[in-house]
């Protein structure tokens, strides 16, 4: 008798797993594209400031406001200073930032959601009560109170940002585990007089983080466009750091006439949010979750 | 040519693995189905009997497509139809009864209205004319009082009752053809009887064909003309409906059959090898090669055709059917089971009851649970060691909730549940110890919830030796492969995870995994429910076997009282959450006394055509325990009177050791019989 490959699984080491998925993604056309815009700006993160073509702060009083030329691929600003060498720059606090923000966002918001998912009852009715009450904040409102009581430095703005983007995560997570829970094979682990600690960790969560790490890649994107309107405001990094928000708010009032100081940037950011939404997609897809009914945010 | 109704020609439905290979759900399949007749599909889950069911009403589900054939309805070819032709077939000319009937009526829509919606669709009345049609379908289907039924929604109406609705829905386009998939399948075996009842009732009143799908042959016995066999994709046995029955030519339906434990015969039944193949697999020769008792060395290279043999109006793919033609009859062999049981109480559950009521807040502060009416009231069992005690009964009868109280999942409302004589385990899990956890281990219904999906077999097993011995490294491993062994399993199976093993496989696993805490007593949920019926009988050999070499006990819970019948010592009788009847199997099953345990025993269907369902009692679902008096009065044909309405009945002891808890006299119990 022979048998079909497709039956023949053997246990897959955790690497090579990984670059199952990775290879699954790509072979979708909005995963490939999705995959591809969000390596090139890693890339590009890594690699700006050996590529860049000028100083990013050197102000220039005869080149204000200058158009694209071969020169100056993207133009000037109105200080004078290079686009394009301020573009590719820009994206490299956005992106760290929002990377170690949707970490923080992931670990709490995960562990609260599972936690409260398995102990239910008055417990999971009391946090939960808590995290719908900072739901209905605004959280721009809230950031910028943190922001300008805290000052704006890189340890204040990631605890902050992942503590608000992580309230959407419990809900989640806790979703994801109510799924589980109820389960025959948690009823086992219970009836066998296994700890908490241990049903969490070996029963539930093999099982929802495929759900969480899909939310928190979600959660990533917002937290980008988030953590640009702060910038935007004047809340996040502060000048003379490149910055797709903040090059957008300083140029918006001259888009009249200067309108390629104010469309680099917003081609910045807008690419890699939809780079990362639509990875996160694939990423659900490729892992068998299908974010439109499992999800409930 | 006019009679036939559906004609189903040479088809094949499969899908693409990921890898490309295309893989085959439906092999090469032709059969015909006649004006009037009901035709039953039978076959394990994997055979293709529902892909094939769809595929007559032109469907096929997403993901599958259809490789060559195909299926005529008054010779138009239903699967190359374009959606707005087959509309006008579907529902008028048609129609589709679901598994499952709750899942299938809308929710926040009252049952007339959805009736109605299905006669604007499919028939031309007006309001009037179709408001008188919608209480003549409720009639039909003989729900009472039709005016209240229609103005309800779904969720009040109990298991039978949705069922019902949806046969008057499938009725409403007045169908030539009627598809049932699995329709009786989850609901309790007074219902299904009921159920089969009124389908044979309207088959006949209606002149409707039908066609039938289901897994168990005892439901298709009981409905249907013809019987077509289905084996991994192939038909590989088709004809009237009593000679497969009686004398199956093909080895797979004579294995089947075999291996079914009937009522009338106490003990295990011989089991079948192996399980089906996974579609995908290709395999040279005959596909039921492997577990054949009658192949030979040609089967194994040459794969038989449908053979049509006119004497006996019968298709079979076998080589070897004429030696199946000999044996007149199917001759079931039983393994009778060695009672074990030793003198000593291993458990003793006294005036244990059970309260799911919402409790006070008063209640709530001082830790107390306090209801009048609990769910499951008064029980006092015995259960000796080594025994096999059954508890049987329909759903909501309190059966799953003992269980869990036992093992100290449901806090228990008062009683005591003490172990070995003398050691009281706490109604609070939280405060057992692990050795009283270790003592009681679970196998459940459904080996696909109670094995952790991304768990090796080996992390599986090595769960309970590594909490409760602390076991490692070469130990542990040695551990795992002598309980792998012990449940017929290779050591290979060791890195699989869950989805790559068949059901019968997984409960095997689950089974290890129980055993694995050397536990004193095992609590067996339904344990034999999900699983194929091939398969049924193997699992429940090797629980015996194991049970009587460790000395364990078993609780086991089942609705299906052949199961019951088949494995266990004692039988408990349980309505809602109240003892009826307790006693040794043999008697209980002989000379069933207690009214319910009569009502329950009349529905059983079995692989039979002459032995057809005594239905008795109504099948009325009660919500609620009635508050005084007998817990079986709402539903009792042979009350005496007053009494029962306002007395806890009394336990009347007969000679043989039966423990009947009626009003009637035990000698005026005994006599009363069918």
């Amino acid at each position: 008798m022979t048998v079909n490959s497709i039956y023949k699984e053997e246990k897959k080491s955790a690497f090579q797993k990984v670059s199952e998925v990775i290879i699954t993604m790509a072979s979708r056309p909005s995963g490939f594209i999705g995959l591809s815009i969000l390596i090139f700006h890693i890339i590009l993160a890594f690699i700006s400031p050996y590529i860049a073509p000028y100083d990013f702060k050197a102000i220039n009083p005869t080149l204000m406001l200058q158009a694209p030329s071969a020169e100056y691929w993207f133009g000037t600003d109105d200080l004078g200073r290079d686009v394009f060498t301020r573009t590719i720059l820009g994206g490299r606090t956005a992106l760290t930032i929002t990377f170690f923000g949707s970490l923080i966002a992931l670990l709490w918001g995960g562990l609260l959601g599972i936690f409260c998912g398995l102990v239910g009852g008055k417990i999971d009715d009391i946090v939960m009560r808590i995290v719908d009450a900072f739901l209905s904040i605004p959280w721009i409102l809230a950031m910028l109170l943190i922001v300008s009581l805290l000052g704006t430095s890189t340890e204040v703005l990631i605890p902050a940002l992942g503590f608000f983007y992580g309230k959407g995560i419990v809900r989640v997570a806790r979703a994801a585990t109510h799924d589980v829970i109820a389960k025959d094979f948690i009823v086992s682990a219970r009836a066998r007089g296994h700890s908490n600690f241990s049903i969490i960790w070996n029963e539930i969560i093999p099982n929802v983080r495929d759900a969480i790490l899909v939310e928190g890649a979600m959660r990533w994107s917002w937290m980008l466009l988030g953590f640009s309107s702060l910038s935007f405001l004047g809340f996040g990094v502060s000048p003379p750091t490149p910055d797709w928000g903040l090059m957008i708010s300083n140029a918006r009032g001259l888009m009249s006439f200067a309108y390629w100081a104010v469309i680099a940037p917003i081609v910045g950011l807008s690419s890699l949010i939809i780079g990362i939404n639509l990875t996160a997609d694939a990423f659900a897809k490729a892992l068998g979750i299908d974010r439109s009914t499992k999800a409930p945010v | 040519m006019s009679d036939i109704i559906q004609k189903v020609k040479n088809l094949s439905i499969g899908f693409k693995s990921k890898k490309g290979e295309e893989i085959l759900i439906l092999k090469n399949i032709s059969t015909k189905i006649k004006k009037g007749e009901t035709v039953g599909i039978v076959g394990e889950s994997g055979s293709g009997k529902s892909t094939l069911a769809l595929a007559m009403m032109g469907y096929v589900k997403h993901g599958l497509y259809t490789i060559g054939g195909e299926c005529e309805f008054n010779s138009s070819n239903l699967l190359n139809m374009k959606s707005k032709d087959l509309e006008k077939i579907r529902g008028r000319k048609i129609a589709m009864i679901p598994q499952n009937a709750g899942q299938a009526l809308t929710p926040n829509l009252k049952i007339g209205y959805q009736i109605d919606e299905a006669l604007q669709l499919h028939s031309d009345l007006n309001e009037k004319e179709r408001e008188k049609k919608i209480s003549e379908l409720l009639n039909k289907v003989r729900l009472p009082s039709p005016e209240t039924i229609a103005l309800r929604y779904p969720h009040e109406l109990s298991g039978g009752q949705q069922q019902r609705v949806a046969v008057a829905m499938a009725l409403a386009g007045t169908p030539d053809l009627l598809l049932l998939d699995e329709p009786t399948t989850g609901l309790d075996v007074t219902t299904q009887a009921h159920v089969l009842e009124l389908l044979n009732f309207i088959a006949k009143d209606t002149g409707t064909s039908m066609v039938y799908v289901s897994h168990d042959l005892g439901a298709i016995a009981q409905v249907s003309d013809r019987i077509i066999v289905m084996y991994s994709g192939e038909i590989v046995l088709e004809g009237p409906s009593r000679d497969i029955l009686k004398r199956p030519i093909h080895p797979y339906t004579h294995g089947l059959l075999k291996s079914i434990p009937k009522l009338s015969l106490a003990g295990l039944p011989e089991s079948m090898p192996g399980s089906q193949p996974q579609p995908g697999i290709i395999q040279s020769g005959c596909s039921f090669f492997d577990r054949c008792n009658f192949s030979e060395d040609k089967c194994k290279n040459n794969s038989p055709q449908l053979e049509f043999l006119k004497e006996l109006n019968t298709s079979v793919r076998c080589f070897n059917y004429e030696k199946l033609l000999k044996e007149s009859q199917v001759n079931q062999n039983v393994n009778k089971i060695k009672n074990n049981s030793k003198d000593k109480e291993i458990l003793n559950l006294s005036e244990v009851s059970i309260s799911y009521a919402k409790q006070k807040l008063l209640d709530q502060i001082f830790n107390r649970i306090s209801d009048d009416n609990p769910t499951v009231k008064d029980i006092n069992i015995n259960i000796k060691k080594g025994e096999t005690i059954a508890l049987v009964g329909e759903s909501g009868s309190g059966k799953s909730t003992i269980l869990k109280s036992i093992a100290g999942l449901i806090r228990t409302k008062d009683g005591l549940i003490r172990f070995d004589e003398n050691r009281n385990l706490s109604s609070d899990l939280k405060e057992r110890n692990p050795n009283d956890l270790r003592i009681i281990q679970l196998i459940f219904q459904n080996p696909d919830e109670s094995l952790n999906p991304n768990h090796t077999v080996e992390e599986i097993i090595a769960q309970p030796l590594k909490l409760y011995f602390g076991l490692k490294g070469e130990e542990l491993n040695k551990n795992i492969i002598d309980l792998l062994q012990k449940v017929r399993l290779g050591e290979f199976y060791m890195s699989r995870y869950p989805r790559q093993l068949s059901g019968g496989e997984k409960q095997r696993v689950a089974v290890a995994r129980a055993f694995a805490a050397k536990p004193d007593i095992i609590l067996c949920d339904e344990v034999t429910s999900a699983l194929d019926v091939s398969v049924q009988a193997a699992v429940l050999n090797l629980l015996q076997q194991l049970k009587e070499d460790f000395g364990t006990t078993y609780i086991f819970v089942s609705h299906d009282l052949a199961v019951v019948r088949a494995i266990s010592d004692r039988v408990a009788v349980l309505y809602q959450g109240r003892l009826c009847e307790v006693g040794p199997s043999n008697d209980v099953y002989k000379f069933p006394s207690h009214p319910y345990t009569e009502v329950l025993l009349g529905a059983v269907l079995e692989p039979d055509p002459d032995i057809k369902p005594k239905l008795v009692a109504e099948d009325i679902v009660e919500e609620k325990p009635p508050e005084k008096g007998c817990s079986f009065q709402g539903r009792c044909s042979r009350i005496v009177g007053d009494i029962c309405k306002k007395e806890i009945p009394p336990w009347q002891l007969t000679d043989s050791g039966n423990a009947i808890r009626c009003h009637i006299p035990i000698k005026e119990l005994q006599k009363k019989q069918f």
